[in-house]
């Protein structure tokens, strides 16, 4: 059981270290897979057929379908790099370390939950998922990657989930992945737009947007 | 404690006689004649205290109110005194030759010497807190002489103002502690100090204050400003006197202030851990980035004072959690280190002086090739270096290796503590031990190896035997502690008892576990230079009639190679300076090459220190910009100065006749 | 017996060329070659011990006893590996750091002859190697904080020992994550791809290997026998942590520590075959997972 963890927070670490989408995408990917056998591996033996229709239903959005639109999306944009993230990339891996030491220190505090299975490291795996989610978004620039960011995040609530109880309700389940789906579908849609209309995917370069400039312009150029 | 008194007098007395014959060419030997003769009249009560027999403590009624002059030794003064003995001496012999071509009048710089020297002795013997201040403002003051000797130029002028405001700052913070302190105990004494109960919120204020007054002595980040520019500008063998043991009586007070405060707090530890991993990372961080040899040192020296912050706050946390071992250990590591910097920082430092003094720049990317023509200094230097690095089978690797057995001590029992504090510990020595293995590669590679890059080098010539002696005996001390580990452990051992033994904590156990371990590292140092040495001789004998020709170096078929096309500092260094760009902000200037032949290009870097650019400035800024308007009642005008000083009269009068009768 | 303590370092000094032989042959099946004979490295060590030597003339004495020094500490450190249930000829809680430190100075020393010689493509490798080595030798100790935690001694021989099969079923992850650790230090320690390239001699690329560059006889005999030594102590490393040494008797042990020794290097041989040298800027990332590993290993034995 602690490998599945462990392999989590292994995968977690190519995101942080790694530039290339391809690479990211197939990480999620795997997170996707290693989720949806998680459930069959904490039932320790009872498997249900709510368990197995959970694990199978994670691993096909999560491992499979979701990651595939992802990768549509990058072969048809034509960018294959993240370039330039705010924090480079040794400096995040040093904060993803940083990061572990948040998770474990806010597991090590938390109360076991009373009637339901002792928290264990799989807490602080997915705690640690939905930090490096959070930090990805904030600081990479692509598009692409910060709505692979969005999934690395709920794959961490999924596995906070999953490591608080198994008698889970289905539908709340269902829920969750909806939003998964839909977020993923309109970031899809948006990303083919922003492509189009703007040929780049900078996030950043979003404030161009903005009426609200920052110094005063006479036809571009800057008074002061 | 009379003996120990009247070796200080001597020196202040034979620094007088040389500042009144400031003139005659005898003068220095006459000043360093009274440095051997006083530190070696100390020396003996020392001694005696080390091998458990403190001499009687002294006790004179002085008038200052609160004040008295009462002296004596236990373990932690008499180790903090060995440095001094040990290096002053050494130094002063020194400074006979290196100041021998000076024009300007000696008298003065060889007064403050043996004034700086007495003050820090006495430093250790002071047992009252007024008595303790006034010392520590004269050290401040006759080292702040020594800093300016060289006054013509305008960087040293700056570097001594910047020092002196660094120096008072720590005086002030110190103020306030005695003050504190002192009223809480009732008395200025040191023992009624140790004795008042003191309750938890007071004592962690007390202990800020101290780490802030005696830290900025010592040179924790960030308040080490002072050493990047004051160890450059004063004279080499002030510089090794300042660098190796003035900055240690910054760590003297902190453990006394320690002894002082009761039983410490969990959050103290952590402080110092966390400062002394802070002060290691970035000092040496900041020394890659040099290429200034004096400055490059004197980077080096706050991450060693980092290094004993760190063994010092595991001590503490041992202490707190009441875990011996880690106790031991850490405190023994942090003291050992003090010793072993003392010694081989000076003698890089001497070091470096013999190579200003002989080539007259202190630009490394000026220098090379330095150890065909100046092959003792080279040797020495390369000892300390490969001791400053921590590595076997000298000093400084004792001391590392204390504090790392500590961390891993300490992470037996598991609590999840210890494995923090042994991640930090243990990390961040390796981290720090690497990059200053990595930097002094650089330097003393660059220095004295390879072809001379510019005729300042080509021009070098070794030193006189006063410039070459007290190194080579500095270096057998670095050789000595490395293969007598075990003894160096021993000599420790009061200052640990001084220090643990207040919270009467069993130390025996640890210890005799720790001389075992280190007799181990003490027998594999040997076999180390054995073997070494055995193989030398084996290859001397190898090739026996095959010849032995030179060549020049395989320059990969180009034709002209010229010296200046060797590595230079700042490229060994740019991997690891690229590394750490976000801390070290590093300027650089120059004109690339242009067209298919180019001309001229040159290309400079420059690294201002972090903290006094990005907190200094600025907080000195806001401080001028808020004073501003104070000024106006500072106009010059004597009548206005008078009135003021009538109407304060004036009110004092009424208030204190108009109060109860 | 303490005499049966010494066939560890015996190993070593006889057999660590055949290491570097098998690496070679690994690579040389995956280029579709026949590739070196075995036993290359030590045809090459005698012919060279006969050879004559020849000095640069900006060289001084740095460079004359950079190779004794380093072979003396690769040496003491083969005397401080243990293997199996035989603890190390020399032994003492602590002597981890030694190792570490001895491998340092030998580091030292080679990075000053190099830089001994006054060419731009020694300074070059040495700039390259102590900034891979500052930032890989955290990872080492961190692993060693790992396994000290687990078995709560500091010896490296007692830490060794207390690892057998029961031992792999409890606690495999952190004997799996530091052995990964260990083996990406032992790839960058000892000059293989993908950290650097052992055979090419274009400056671009070297690190290791540039910094010989100057030395012939005798003197790159002894370069050449050390680095061997060096391979075997970081091998023999990992293979205590992977195999089950203890669970064997004491004469099965020897042949199964061998047999773990040749499974390292035709790891290691398919690894250089496989991965392709990283750009310099790469490696510290790399660096940093190998330290990453270890402190998850960390967190693993904390949380349970």
């Amino acid at each position: 059981m602690d490998i599945i963890s462990v392999l989590l927070i292994l995968s977690c670490l190519l995101l942080l270290g790694s530039s290339r989408l391809n690479v990211a995408i197939r990480v999620v990917a795997a997170q996707g897979i290693l989720l949806g056998i998680l459930p069959l591996d904490r039932s320790m033996g009872e498997f249900t057929a709510g368990i197995w229709v959970l694990s199978i239903s994670t691993l096909i959005s999560k491992g499979i379908l979701l990651p595939w639109l992802m990768s549509i999306c990058v072969r048809n944009s034509e960018i294959r790099r993240e370039i330039e993230p705010f924090i480079g990339f040794g400096s995040s891996l040093l904060c993803g370390i940083g990061l572990l030491a948040l998770a474990v220190w806010v597991t090590v505090r938390m109360p076991a939950v009373p009637g339901k299975l002792p928290v264990g490291f799989l807490m602080t795996s997915s705690f640690f998922l939905v930090f490096v989610g959070l930090f990805l978004m904030v600081t990479r620039r692509k598009a692409l990657t910060q709505s692979l960011a969005y999934l690395v995040m709920e794959n961490g609530v999924y596995g906070v989930g999953v490591g608080m109880s198994l008698d889970f309700p289905f539908v709340v389940e269902l829920g969750i992945l909806l939003d998964v789906f839909v977020g993923v579908f309109l970031m899809g849609n948006l990303l083919f737009h922003l492509d189009r209309e703007f040929e780049h995917m900078d996030v950043d370069k979003l404030t161009e947007l903005s009426d609200v400039s920052e110094s005063p312009t006479i036809d571009g150029e800057q008074i002061a | 404690m009379e003996v120990f008194i009247s070796g200080c007098l001597i020196l202040v007395f034979s620094g007088a006689v040389a500042l009144l014959s400031g003139r005659s060419r005898g003068a220095p030997w006459l000043a360093a004649l009274g440095v051997w003769v006083g530190c070696g009249t100390a020396l003996v009560p020392v001694l005696a205290t080390l091998a458990g027999q403190a001499p009687e403590s002294l006790q004179i009624a002085w008038g200052m109110p609160g004040g008295s002059l009462s002296f004596g030794l236990d373990g932690l003064s008499a180790f903090f005194c060995l440095p001094i003995l040990l290096v002053s001496p050494l130094a002063a012999l020194y400074g006979c030759e290196y100041l021998a071509h000076e024009k300007k009048p000696l008298g003065s710089i060889l007064f403050f010497y043996n004034v700086l020297v007495a003050s820090m002795l006495l430093l250790m013997a002071a047992r009252n807190g007024l008595l303790f201040l006034v010392v520590w403002e004269i050290m401040a003051i006759s080292s702040f002489f020594l800093v300016i000797f060289d006054d013509e130029h305008a960087h040293v002028r700056e570097a001594g103002w910047t020092y002196l405001i660094a120096t008072h700052i720590g005086t002030a913070a110190l103020l306030v502690f005695f003050a504190l302190l002192g009223r809480q105990a009732g008395s200025l004494e040191f023992d009624a100090m140790a004795d008042a109960k003191l309750a938890p919120a007071m004592a962690s204020v007390l202990f800020g204050l101290a780490v802030v007054g005696f830290g900025s002595k010592a040179g924790f980040f960030p308040l080490h400003v002072w050493l990047p520019e004051a160890h450059p500008a004063a004279p080499s063998h002030v510089s090794a006197l300042m660098s190796g043991v003035m900055i240690k009586t910054g760590i003297y007070g902190l453990l006394r202030a320690l002894t002082m405060l009761g039983a410490p707090l969990e959050a103290w530890g952590w402080t110092l851990v966390i400062i002394g991993l802070l002060s290691g990372v970035l000092g040496v961080a900041f020394a890659l980035a040099q290429h200034d040899l004096k400055r490059l040192l004197a980077y080096h020296s706050v991450e060693n004072i980092g290094i004993i912050a760190l063994g010092i706050g595991t001590g503490v946390l041992g202490l707190t959690w009441n875990q011996p071992v880690l106790a031991v250990l850490g405190l023994g590591g942090g003291i050992l280190h003090v010793l072993n910097h003392a010694i081989f920082k000076s003698l890089l430092f001497l070091g470096a002086g013999a190579v200003v003094h002989s080539t007259h720049t202190r630009d490394i990317d000026h220098l090379g090739g330095l150890l065909k023509s100046m092959r003792w200094t080279g040797l020495t230097f390369l000892v300390a270096s490969a001791a400053i690095s921590g590595l076997p089978p000298f000093n400084g690797f004792v001391s590392e290796f204390l504090i790392y057995m500590a961390g891993f001590s300490g992470v037996r029992t598991g609590a999840s503590n210890t494995v923090v504090l042994a991640i930090g510990s243990v990390g961040g020595l390796a981290l720090i031990g690497g990059l200053a293995a990595a930097c002094f590669a650089k330097a003393f590679g660059i220095v004295f190896l390879g072809e001379p890059r510019s005729s300042h080098a080509t021009e070098a010539r070794e030193v006189g035997a006063a410039m070459r002696w007290p190194m080579a005996a500095l270096a057998a001390v670095c050789l000595g502690i490395g293969l007598f580990a075990p003894l160096a452990l021993r000599l420790v051992l009061p200052a640990v008892q001084a220090i643990a033994g207040a919270e009467n904590v069993l130390i025996d156990g640890p210890l005799d576990s720790a001389i075992s371990v280190l007799s181990g590292v003490a027998w594999v140092s040997v076999c180390l230079l054995a073997l070494a040495t055995g193989l030398f001789c084996i290859r001397r004998r190898l090739p026996r009639g095959e010849e032995e020709t030179t060549t020049g170096t395989w320059d990969c078929g180009y034709a002209h190679p010229t010296a200046r096309m060797q590595y230079t500092a700042s490229s060994f260094a740019q991997p690891l300076t690229d590394l750490f760009r976000m801390v070290l902000r590093t300027h650089r200037q120059g004109n690339v090459p242009q067209g298919f032949f180019p001309r001229r290009a040159t290309y400079g870097t420059e690294t201002p220190d972090a903290a006094r650019e990005r907190l200094f400035a600025p907080l000195f800024r806001i401080i001028d910009r808020c004073a501003a308007p104070i000024r106006r009642m500072q106009h010059g005008r004597v009548h206005e100065y008078l009135l003021y000083i009538a109407i304060v009269l004036i009110l004092l009068l009424i208030w204190k006749a108009g109060g109860p009768q | 017996m303490k005499t049966l303590h010494w066939i560890g370092p015996v190993m070593a000094w006889v057999l660590s060329p055949l290491m570097l032989g098998i690496i070679n042959r690994v690579k040389a099946v995956f280029a579709g070659r026949r590739g070196q004979p075995l036993c290359q490295l030590y045809y090459d060590l005698f012919k060279l011990l006969r050879k004559g030597s020849v000095y640069s003339r900006s060289t001084s004495l740095v460079i004359r006893v950079a190779p004794s020094v380093v072979l003396a500490c690769m040496m003491i450190c083969t005397m401080l590996v243990p293997w199996g249930k035989m603890e190390a000829p020399v032994a003492f809680a602590g002597d981890i750091i030694l190792l570490a430190y001895l491998l340092g100075l030998a580091r030292f020393a080679t990075v000053l002859a190099a830089l001994d010689t006054g060419s731009a493509f020694e300074g070059m490798g040495a700039s390259r190697e102590v900034e891979f080595a500052a930032l890989a030798e955290p990872s080492f100790f961190l692993g060693m904080l790992v396994l000290v935690l687990h078995c709560g001694s500091i010896g490296l021989s007692d830490v060794m020992a207390g690892f057998s099969s029961p031992t792999w079923q409890t606690s495999g992850i952190l004997l799996g994550l530091v052995a990964c650790s260990w083996f990406i230090l032992l790839l960058t320690e000892n000059s293989r791809i993908p950290i650097d390239d052992p055979n090419t001699h274009l400056e671009l690329t070297m690190i290791h290997e540039v910094m010989v560059l100057d030395y012939s006889g005798p003197d790159f005999a002894y370069i050449l026998y050390g680095a061997s030594l060096k391979l075997w102590v970081f091998a023999a490393l990992v293979v205590n942590l992977i195999v089950p040494l203890r669970s064997v008797p004491v004469w099965g042990q020897i042949p199964l520590f061998l047999l773990g020794m040749g499974v390292i290097a035709v790891l290691v041989g398919i690894v250089e075959s496989i991965l392709a040298r990283l750009r310099l800027q790469q490696v510290p990332k790399i660096l940093i997972g190998a330290a990453a590993l270890s402190i998850i290993a960390l967190t693993v034995e904390l949380m349970e």
